[in-house]
């Protein structure tokens, strides 16, 4: 007899990885290998503002069509920037932070925060409607130091569930 | 069905819940007697670095003279409470200890910030990710070991900068980002390790920093200011200077402040040159942007205003932590696949708290900073403020 019911088990497991909470994304891990990884590099050329590079990488002619990987890259470009904008509210808020000595940083949830909550929706969001379905998976860049953009591509192996020990790769930290 | 991950849990789980008759409960102690449990990830950090209060405090390995700053402040700060104020109040006005306290507190909280907060670490490379690196420069073919060739050149905003293939991290480093050998890390927008404040400098905690410095001198100039005063206010009360400097233990603050103060207001004006033309103390030292070669070169990351860089450096929206010291290790990292799995009932309720949590306890430490120093570490003997 099992100690906690089969269910029970697999819902925690999901709870674990917060990127796998959907019956397909975890179906996709345990009935495919983990073909190969492909690494989108950040683009320095307008300075240390968090850029990923839209080229579109040659692994994944095959996978998924460029103008939906490009939407997917330059809407995440366009959530770091939002995070990381300079302007009249972030002086403001810069300056009220430094009046009460930073402690303010303590209490309150960043901007930047906020923002990182929104990438994760939205990377969860297209991984279930647009990646889980062509064998892919993108992890979010925070769980990489912000440096690429990870996306492991899935072999289907097409019976069910051998031992899939190696699955737990990109996408299965917990946060 | 035969998915043998599940399987392959529930046997092992099976002996090990009896001598947990609650797993409900899970609070932090029952997960800390337990023999496995999940652990978290500033447990099994690379660099060399010390971490307080479960993840929620990170300094480095070698804590420098920072008790030694502790202690100049708060000796200097106590003498000026006990013996000059009392005077000056009496003489003078009551504001002076009311801006001193002022001062003194902020003095305090920023150099504990600065001290404490993570301060842009890289986290290293992944295997993955090392190996995708090294495939992409070792474009020859051959089978030979060659190290991949140092230097990878970006065009940043015009401006030609190389940047540096990092041996111990396995990652080309992002611009302005340098390897600290005492901590043993990648720190973003490295500006230099001090070993003041027993951490680095970077691109997270320089704020903290020049608001630490700045306070600092202004309470330094007040601390001199101030007693100066009262030593001239004694010594025209009809004894004379001398009588006057012998007669009070508020000398000593002045003698310390006399010495420090030009440093500290050298290093302050000296650093808000620095964040007037968005530059860091390694860039300078180094020459990069001075164009000493003889090229044209400039800073690529400078504004060209000195309010916008200052903007910039100090207002920007606060990054958060690369390295998630609070989160889990995934269950198969860790180990002890069969605790993890029955920590999940527990951890089904509060890994979402976890996860939001992860990304709150990086910002917070919800009392080190708050309370006064004497809380001693738990597992550290180093003067650190713990919850």
């Amino acid at each position: 007899t099992h100690t906690y019911p089969l269910t029970h088990t697999r819902r925690t497991r999901y709870y674990i990885n917060p990127y796998c909470i959907t019956l397909s994304l975890c179906e996709l891990r345990h009935s495919a290998s983990l073909a190969n990884k492909v690494f989108i590099q950040r683009d320095y050329s307008e300075g240390t503002t968090c850029k990923f590079q839209t080229k579109f990488p040659s692994e994944l002619e095959s996978r998924i069509e460029r103008t939906l990987f490009e939407d997917t890259v330059k809407t995440l470009n366009n959530y770091y920037a939002e995070a990381e904008k300079i302007g009249g509210q972030s002086y403001l808020e810069g300056c009220l932070a430094c009046a009460t000595a930073y402690l303010i940083f303590l209490c309150m949830e960043t901007r930047y925060e906020k923002v990182l909550k929104k990438i994760a929706k939205y990377i969860q969001e297209q991984n279930e409607k647009i990646y889980a379905p062509r064998g892919l998976l993108i992890t979010d860049p925070i769980e990489r130091g912000m440096r690429v953009i990870e996306i492991s591509i899935y072999e289907d192996r097409g019976s069910s569930g051998s031992s899939s020990g190696s699955s737990s790769v990109s996408g299965s930290t917990a946060r | 069905m035969k998915n043998c991950e599940y399987q392959q849990i529930d046997p092992q789980a099976l002996p090990t819940p009896t001598p947990t008759p609650q797993p409900h409960h899970g609070n932090d102690t029952e997960k800390k007697k337990e023999p496995r449990r999940p652990r978290r990830k500033w447990e099994v950090f690379p660099g060399k670095n010390r971490f307080y209060c479960d993840g929620r405090i990170i300094v480095a390995r070698q804590s420098g003279v920072l008790p030694l700053t502790l202690g100049l402040i708060l000796v200097t700060s106590g003498l000026f409470f006990i013996f000059d104020c009392p005077f000056l109040v009496k003489h003078l006005t009551s504001c002076i200890p009311v801006i001193g306290g002022v001062l003194f507190v902020f003095v305090l909280i920023t150099l504990l910030q600065t001290s404490f907060t993570d301060p842009g670490i890289l986290p290293r490379a992944t295997p993955d990710e090392a190996a995708d690196i090294e495939k992409q420069i070792d474009n020859t073919g051959n089978t030979s070991y060659r190290p991949p060739p140092r230097t990878k050149e970006v065009l940043i905003n015009q401006q030609v900068v190389k940047l540096k293939y990092c041996f111990t991290c396995k990652m080309f480093r992002p611009p302005r980002t340098s390897h600290c050998s005492l901590c043993d890390n990648c720190v973003e927008r490295f500006d230099h390790h001090c070993p003041w404040v027993g951490n680095c400098v970077g691109k997270r905690n320089y704020r903290f920093f020049y608001t630490f410095i700045v306070s600092l001198s202004f309470l330094t100039a007040f601390i001199f200011g101030c007693v100066t005063t009262h030593l001239a206010l004694r010594a025209q009360g009809g004894k004379g200077l001398v009588f006057a400097l012998q007669e009070s233990p508020g000398r000593y603050p002045l003698v310390i402040c006399f010495f420090s103060v030009w440093s500290i207001l050298g290093l302050s004006g000296f650093h808000t040159y620095l964040v007037a033309s968005n530059l860091t103390t390694n860039e300078d030292i180094k020459g990069s942007w001075s164009g000493k070669s003889g090229e044209d070169v400039t800073n690529p990351y400078s504004h060209k205003n000195i309010f916008i860089n200052c903007c910039s450096v100090l207002c920007a929206p606060m990054p958060p932590s690369l390295i998630d010291r609070r989160g889990f290790l995934p269950a198969d990292e860790s180990a002890q696949t069969g605790s993890a799995d029955i920590e999940l009932p527990t951890l089904a309720a509060k890994s979402e708290i976890n996860v939001v949590g992860a990304a709150f306890a990086l910002q917070k430490s919800p009392s080190p900073v708050e309370t006064s120093l004497p809380a001693v570490a738990p597992t550290q003997h180093l003067s650190a403020a713990c919850c």
